[in-house]
């Protein structure tokens, strides 16, 4: 649906209805088959076989928040892809990293940053953290139809809140229902093991270095166990994507700054196999 | 039943067209100019919530005087058309030709149809390329003309004046601080040839800045970054605030 096709080429009425600073609101209203849960689904047998993408990991730590995830797609046995990228920023203060089919997801986070995008431009102002992840709640439960026909979609999302300046974590099931997750989160296949892995590593005082640590150990600990997850690869030099955001906004770790961080994490596992001890008592 | 009046169709057009160009002389002017970096947006108003200067994608923004009703909804449809065009093309398929074009339409079909009454409005689409040449000015009339500009364009209350003031002095590759200081030379300058003191106070000042790392180019300059703009420039005009060097505008004003 273009803008432009009437034939005196004036933005037709929907543009100029003052009101919505929502652009799904506006494209519900202009053009609704553009939004990803108003397609209609063709009746199928079982579940559709699509690539999946795994295993995304958050911790806060004193003044931000780090957000990490694998770089693994699979599709039943196979592995589809092996460098693929499932965090995302969001916007200058949140970032969203995303578990379940990818084609449906990477669509999602899409319309998610222009809702925001969107929402910024014609208010002049950004809209609230909560007020964030809250949309993010609308889009999922958009989704439940396709969901339920095995294509779900679940994300995490972390940000910075800049109100009570602390980071902040969001998980999500399938049914978009929000929960504010304390300390740390995961989600995807491996968020079993890297949950286990987070419980027994994640303290209250990390410093941003160790906190990105934490999250690579987590992954590590995940891909150990679950097959859908891939560990970090020092062969074809693959390896997690590393978001931070504090106060300063959002910033990715650069390849290098990870790969430190994975080859110490490697180091480390070829004493001893298993990881970090954590003490009995 | 009495029948009506005729009136022929130039004066119908040249009385609307009088309507419309009295409501946008009522209202303060904005400038709009190139510099070495990008493109600088300088209008006087008071208000700091609402806005004549706005972005409405990655590297183009807007800028309007006349009627805030009528131009703030142009506005919103226009980042709801650039932000449509981009999700369902590619962000590099938003151009501020594509928008001029579709403001064009409106604002024509709004002053030729008998059954509203026309927009008092004079818009400016302006988008930063990689380099000073490939940077578009398109000034947008009320009766939904296209102008092409180049260097410097004003609108508004006394924008004759003004524009010619600055036809006059601009150059290419001016410094952010020097530009600036044109623009509230200008901005400053009476219709009655007096000469008033703009301070930062009663400026909006943005910029569509090509060297900003970030994807969407433009920024507002407020507050003491402006102050200190200003200073550099050498104009009378100051918020009386101290200037420390600290946010990323300094970079683009220190490259003389």
């Amino acid at each position: 649906m273009e803008a432009n096709t009437r034939s005196t080429g004036r933005l037709p009425a929907a543009f100029l209805t003052p009101g919505s600073s929502s652009f799904m609101d506006f494209l519900s209203e202009h053009a609704p088959e553009q939004l990803p849960g108003n397609r209609p689904l063709p009746p199928v047998k079982g579940a559709v076989e699509a690539p999946h993408g795994t295993t995304i990991v958050a911790v806060t730590f004193p003044g931000g928040v780090v957000l990490a995830g694998d770089r693994r797609a699979t599709m039943g046995n196979m592995i589809a892809q092996r460098d693929i990228e499932k965090v995302f920023p969001a916007d200058e203060y949140s970032a969203v990293g995303i578990a379940g089919t990818a084609g449906l997801a990477v669509e999602m986070v899409r319309l998610f940053q222009l809702e925001l995008e969107h929402f910024e431009k014609v208010e002049g102002a950004q809209l609230s953290l909560e007020g964030k992840a809250n949309r993010l709640s609308t889009m999922i439960r958009g989704n439940l139809g396709m969901a339920m026909q095995g294509l779900a979609v679940i994300p995490l999302f972390a940000g910075y809140d800049v109100g009570r300046d602390r980071g902040r974590i969001f998980s999500y099931d399938v049914t978009g229902g929000r929960s504010e997750e304390q300390g740390f989160a995961a989600v995807g296949s491996g968020s079993v093991f890297a949950r286990g892995s987070l419980k027994k590593l994640h303290r209250d005082d990390l410093s941003e270095q160790q906190a990105a640590t934490v999250v690579v150990q987590a992954l590590y600990d995940a891909a150990d166990d679950d097959s859908a997850t891939g560990g970090p690869d020092l062969v074809r030099r693959i390896y997690p994507v590393v978001t931070v955001i504090t106060e300063d906004g959002f910033r990715r770790l650069t390849e290098e700054e990870v790969a430190e961080i994975a080859r110490s994490v490697h180091d480390g596992r070829l004493q001893s196999p298993n990881g970090p001890q954590a003490p009995v008592l | 039943m009495s029948t009506p009046f005729y009136v022929s169709p130039q004066q119908a057009m040249a009385d609307r067209a009088e309507y419309a160009r009295k409501g946008i002389a009522r209202g303060r002017s904005v400038v709009v100019l190139q510099y070495a970096d990008g493109i600088v947006f300088v209008a006087e108003n008071p208000s700091r919530a609402l806005h004549k200067v706005s972005e409405i994608y990655d590297r183009i923004a807007f800028a309007a005087v006349g009627k805030y009703n009528e131009f703030e909804n142009l506005r919103i449809g226009g980042v709801r058309y650039a932000d449509l065009r981009g999700y369902t093309y590619a962000r590099t398929d938003v151009t501020a030709r594509g928008l001029a074009n579709v403001y064009a339409q409106t604002l024509g079909t709004i002053f030729s149809s008998a059954a509203e009454k026309p927009y008092e409005v004079e818009l400016i689409v302006a988008e930063v390329g990689e380099g000073p040449e490939d940077d578009q000015i398109y000034r947008l009339p009320h009766d939904g003309s296209i102008v092409d500009e180049h260097g410097s364009v004003a609108v508004g209350g006394n924008s004759d004046q003004i524009g010619s003031y600055l036809e006059q002095r601009h150059r290419d590759g001016m410094a952010l601080a020097e530009a600036l200081k044109l623009a509230v030379g200008s901005l400053s300058r009476d219709s009655n040839g007096g000469e008033r003191s703009l301070t930062a106070d009663q400026l909006e000042v943005a910029v569509l800045d090509r060297t900003r790392p970030q994807q969407r180019k433009f920024k507002r300059v407020l507050g003491r970054q402006l102050s200190r703009l200003l200073e550099e420039g050498g104009t009378s005009a100051s918020a009386g605030e101290t200037s420390d060097g600290d946010s990323s505008g300094e970079s683009s004003a220190s490259e003389e």
